[in-house]
C-alpha cells in the first residue's frame, strides 16, 4: 500500500468493520471566553495541572476470554487496537474502557485469569492512565468483587486537564441499574463544580431506553441524568451495544463505542438480538474511530467538543496492511 | 452474590395508554373462587418455559414465576413488569393487559454467559 492516508482521506474512508473504539481529542475550555475561561484558570490554580489540548480514547467490550462463534479472533482486535493507539502521532493521555473487559466464566480461576490477560494487553498502552469500569460480564455474577480485586473501585471520578471524568457502575447490582447509593455519591461528587464544567461520564449500559427488550437501558438512568441535568457540557460514553450510536437528550450527548469482539445489528432492522456474522475475508469489519475535535469557542456549543465519526474500511486498506499503513502514516 | 433487590419487588411503569393493573405478592394467599387464571412460568439458565404465553386483553391473570436454578429477572417495561425470581420463593404477578400486541419479556438479572438471550413472549390478543 503506497497511498498516503492523510486525515482528509481518512475521514472519507467508509465501510463497516469490527470497532476499535472511539478516539477523542479535547481542548477543554482553552480559547473559551468568559465564564468557561475563568473556570479553566481556577481549576488550573486549584489542582496545578497545566491546561492544554489532549486526547483520549474509548475502548469497549473487549470480552477477553471469548473465543468462538461468531468471532473466532479472540483478543486479536483488542491487541491491534492497542498497537494502533501506540502508533498515533499525537499520543492520547488516557484510555477509558467502558466495560465487558472480560467474558465471564464460572470455571474456578478462569475469570481471574481473563482479567490478568486484559491487564497484560492493556498494559502495553503507552498512555498516562487506563481507566476501566465493569460490564455485566465482568461483575454481574459476583457483585464486582473480582473486578475490584483486579482494577479497584467499580465507580469513581477524577479530573484531567480541566475535564471532570466520572466512571459509573450500572452492572454490579446484577440488574441494569446504578442504585441509590451511587446516585447519592454522584450528587456529592458534582456539588463542587460550576454548571459549565466539562463532564465526561463513562459507563457500560446506556443511561436511556435505547432498546429495553434487548436490555439496552438502565432502569434508573433517568435519575442519573436528572442529577447531571444542570450541567451544560455533559458527554456520556458507553458500550454494551457493540455498535456506534449517538443520542442527545436534555442537552447531554450519549455516544456508544464499537466492540472489539463482534457487532450487534441495528435493532431497528431486526427483532433478533444476534451478533452479525463473522466475515473471514474481512475479519476486522466494523473497525472504527470517533474523533472529537476542539470545542467551539463561541455560540450555543461553546466549550463542547465536536465529534467526527470515522469508519475504517478494510476494503481499501485490508487486514494487517491497512492497519500498518495507518500506523506508519500517523494519520491523526 | 449481591442481588440488590428485595424479594418480590415490582415497579409499575405503565402510562395512561398502556395501563396495566399489576400487583405482586408472595408468599401468595389461597385463592377464592373466581380469582384470576394462573399461568405458570419457569426460569432456568438461559430460558423461560414456556417461551410464549397468550393472554386476553383486559383479562386479569396471575403469572406465577419460579426458578429452577439461580436468581433471574422478569422484565417487560411496556406492561409494567419488573420482578425478581429467587430460588425457593415463587413470585406472583397479577396483571390486566389493556393493549394487544406481542411483548418480549427478558431476564434482566445477570445469570451467566447466555443471559443476553434469555427471553420469552407475552402475546395479548
Amino acid at each position: 500500500m503506497s497511498e498516503r492516508v492523510d486525515r482528509r482521506s481518512f475521514l472519507k474512508i467508509a465501510g463497516t468493520s469490527l470497532g476499535i473504539g472511539a478516539l477523542y481529542s479535547v481542548a477543554p475550555l482553552l480559547g473559551a471566553d468568559g465564564e468557561a475561561g475563568e473556570i479553566a484558570r481556577t481549576l488550573w490554580k486549584k489542582n496545578g495541572e497545566k491546561l492544554k489540548p489532549f486526547s483520549f480514547v474509548q475502548l469497549s467490550d473487549t470480552h477477553v476470554g471469548f473465543n468462538g462463534p461468531p468471532d473466532p479472533l479472540g483478543t486479536q482486535a483488542f491487541e491491534r487496537a492497542v498497537e494502533m493507539i501506540n502508533g498515533l502521532r499525537h499520543r492520547p493521555d488516557l484510555v477509558l474502557v467502558s466495560g465487558d473487559l472480560t467474558h465471564d466464566s464460572e470455571k474456578p480461576g478462569e475469570h481471574a485469569d481473563r482479567m490478568r490477560r486484559f491487564k497484560e494487553i492493556s498494559g502495553r498502552l503507552k498512555v498516562d492512565a487506563v481507566h476501566c469500569i465493569p460490564g455485566e460480564h465482568d461483575a454481574g455474577l459476583d457483585g464486582g468483587a473480582l473486578f475490584r480485586d483486579a482494577f479497584g473501585p467499580t465507580f469513581y471520578a477524577f479530573d484531567h486537564r480541566g475535564v471532570h471524568f466520572i466512571g459509573l457502575d450500572n452492572v454490579s447490582r446484577a440488574k441494569p441499574e446504578v442504585g441509590p447509593e451511587q446516585i447519592a455519591w454522584l450528587k456529592k461528587d458534582l456539588a463542587r463544580f460550576p454548571v459549565s464544567a466539562p463532564i465526561v461520564v463513562f459507563t457500560h449500559r446506556p443511561l436511556f431506553d435505547l432498546k429495553p427488550e434487548w436490555e439496552w437501558f438502565t432502569s434508573d438512568g433517568d435519575e442519573v441524568m436528572n442529577v447531571l441535568a444542570p450541567y451544560q457540557n455533559v458527554t456520556v460514553l458507553y458500550g454494551h451495544i457493540h455498535r456506534h450510536h449517538e443520542h442527545t437528550a436534555g442537552g447531554a450527548r450519549h455516544l456508544a463505542a464499537r466492540s472489539l469482539i463482534w457487532a450487534f445489528p441495528d435493532p431497528a432492522t431486526t427483532d433478533a438480538k444476534k451478533p452479525l456474522p463473522f466475515d473471514k475475508d474481512q475479519p476486522f469489519k466494523n473497525l472504527g474511530l470517533r474523533i472529537v475535535g476542539e470545542p467551539k469557542a463561541r455560540g450555543a456549543a461553546a466549550g463542547r467538543p465536536t465529534i467526527d465519526e470515522v469508519e475504517l474500511t478494510m476494503r481499501e486498506y485490508s487486514g494487517t496492511v491497512g492497519i500498518n499503513q495507518f500506523l506508519k502514516e500517523g494519520a491523526y | 452474590m449481591r442481588t440488590g433487590h428485595a424479594y418480590g419487588r415490582a415497579v409499575a411503569l405503565g402510562i395512561a395508554l398502556m395501563t396495566t393493573a399489576l400487583t405482586l405478592a408472595s408468599p401468595f394467599p389461597a385463592r377464592a373462587q373466581g380469582t384470576p387464571r394462573v399461568v405458570e412460568i419457569t426460569a432456568k439458565r438461559f430460558e423461560f418455559n414456556p417461551k410464549e404465553i397468550t393472554l386476553k386483553q383486559k383479562e386479569t391473570v396471575t403469572l406465577r414465576l419460579t426458578t429452577e436454578d439461580v436468581t433471574h429477572g422478569f422484565f417487560m417495561k411496556t406492561l409494567g413488569i419488573d420482578a425478581v425470581i429467587e430460588p425457593g420463593h415463587p413470585t406472583e404477578i397479577t396483571l390486566t393487559p389493556q393493549t394487544t400486541g406481542s411483548f418480549t419479556t427478558i431476564c434482566d438479572h445477570f445469570c451467566g454467559e447466555g443471559h443476553g438471550n434469555m427471553h420469552m413472549k407475552i402475546v395479548v390478543e
